[in-house]
């Protein structure tokens, strides 16, 4: 039995379901109640009830695509910030290039203050997550535009199957890329499209909690666009 | 600037207290979430003529790193009241109350924070005094709880404090400053709602055992109420930006 109603805001301690439902994420279970752990949404999927957050940081979980920022460089790898409680290791030889250490200076491959595109490769409750840039796509970002927003907002980012991120693709033109730690990589065509789908990633990230967002994003860079043109005709 | 004088009474014969409250009566509430943009998570209470801002950072990795625990996140707590928040200017070197204010208060909490999720890290929490009146650690735990959930930091529930205390005699919900100087007793409590549990329970004065008991029941009922309005503050952020963008969009609709 639901108690709560679905899709709305819930408050940490606030009863959601009784009975026999599965437990989701940021829930939890006294004797047959069962309460939200966090402020989020509340989402029933089937018979399972679970609290979608609003904020919060990003804890790593092992496949997960993430951006980061190398801060220093050791002697057989680097550490890297994926703005998460933990400091993550790429280690040299998760790169390509001689192995063993010593062997290279590995400042060539990635300096302090570069951004990488990678993979969580291994991470639990004891260790350190450990990363990695092997896989398509992966490894050094040197161009376009970092978009940071809540590590909480990326699933509304990249909506029900890619709902959300294929439509901005499609209606700014640009090439986005979204890291599971809050961290967007966006490339266009020109520098208008790309502070137009920076706009929207922010936007999403304002709005994550309403109803009808891609459609209210969808409409907003059309009209960026319109306005866009008018003052192109008027300058030329 | 010298001292408050000490009131005559603190009841009148009508049976209200200085402030025109009765005895039973919470001082007037504002609570406030998300006011601080820097901080993971922020919130603010004005209790009667008491100002409060809590601030929250984390989970982060634990710095200095020998603090970190293996097997939970730390919680560190900073009460502090601003050199201006007190009739006469107050040093602001930590003080022996304020230490101890900060241990109560990170205890009062720590129990509701589920902080096993997050090894070895860090949770900074920020309470400072801006201006004070009286009952200050229980608003300060009803804002720092408040501050923890708008972080998006898992906890189990939302905490609310209140204190109950004597004065003339007579038991009386939330002290003010000149009732808690010139009164009794003073028996400040924190409670978490749900599960009926006691996180902050102190006490200076004395009480008789029966007035303990019913002060306890006063300050129990009056955390509910609060709890309550946490609830609601908590929920209006997001409400008031759902509200604006859907409302936009069913006015467009119509037009």
């Amino acid at each position: 039995m639901l108690l709560a109603e679905p899709k709305h805001v819930v408050a940490p301690g606030e009863l959601l379901a009784e009975g026999d439902h599965l437990l989701g994420d940021n829930a939890y279970r006294i004797g047959t109640q069962i309460f939200s752990a966090c402020v989020g949404l509340f989402e029933v999927d089937g018979n399972r009830v679970t609290v979608v957050p609003l904020k919060g940081g990003y804890i790593p979980r092992v496949g997960d695509l993430v951006a980061g920022r190398v801060i220093d460089i050791g002697l057989s790898g680097w550490t890297v910030d994926i703005r998460s409680p933990y400091l993550a290791m790429l280690p040299a030889s998760e790169t390509p290039g001689p192995r063993g250490p010593r062997r290279r200076d590995l400042s060539t491959t990635f300096d302090v203050g570069d951004m990488m595109l990678s993979e969580v490769l291994a991470f639990d409750r004891t260790r350190d997550p450990l990363l990695t840039i092997k896989g398509p796509g992966l490894g050094k970002i040197s161009t376009g535009r970092v978009v940071e927003i809540s590590a909480a907002k990326i699933p509304r980012l990249i909506g029900r199957k890619g709902s959300m991120i294929s439509m901005l693709k499609n209606e700014t033109g640009c090439q986005i890329t979204v890291g599971q730690n809050g961290i967007a990589f966006v490339w266009g065509k020109s520098p208008e499209n790309e502070r137009l789908a920076v706009e929207a990633i922010y936007m999403v990230e304002r709005e994550a909690h309403t109803r009808g967002l891609t459609d209210r994003i969808r409409e907003m860079i059309a009209k960026s666009n319109v306005v866009g043109e008018i003052a192109r005709t008027q300058t030329a | 600037m010298p001292e408050p004088k000490q009131p005559e009474k603190l009841i009148d014969e009508k049976g209200l207290r200085i402030d025109g409250r009765r005895l039973d009566q919470l001082r007037p509430i504002k609570l406030e979430v998300g006011i601080l943009d820097k901080a993971d998570g922020s919130a603010y209470i004005e209790q009667g003529k008491n100002k409060i801002l809590a601030a929250v950072y984390g989970p982060r990795e634990a710095h200095p790193k020998h603090i970190a625990l293996p097997e939970r996140a730390v919680i560190r707590c900073r009460y502090h009241m601003a050199p201006f928040s007190v009739d006469e200017r107050k040093s602001p070197a930590p003080s022996r109350r304020e230490m101890e204010l900060s241990k109560v208060i990170r205890e009062s909490l720590e129990p509701v924070v589920l902080t096993e999720l997050y090894p070895r890290t860090m949770i900074d929490l920020f309470v400072e005094i801006l201006q004070s009146d009286g009952g200050s650690r229980c608003a300060g735990i009803t804002a720092a709880s408040l501050a923890l959930a708008d972080a998006g930091i898992p906890m189990r529930e939302i905490v609310a404090a209140c204190a109950v205390g004597k004065i003339e005699g007579k038991l009386a919900l939330d002290l003010s400053d000149a009732e808690d100087k010139y009164g009794e007793a003073d028996l400040p409590v924190a409670l978490v709602p749900n599960s009926s549990m006691i996180t902050l329970l102190q006490m200076d004065g004395s009480l008789t055992p029966s007035e303990f008991e019913r002060g306890l029941g006063m300050a129990v009922e009056a955390c509910k109420a609060i709890h309550s309005m946490q609830r609601e503050a908590l929920k209006k952020k997001y409400h008031e930006i759902k509200e604006v963008v859907e409302e936009k969009e069913e006015s467009e609709v119509i037009a």
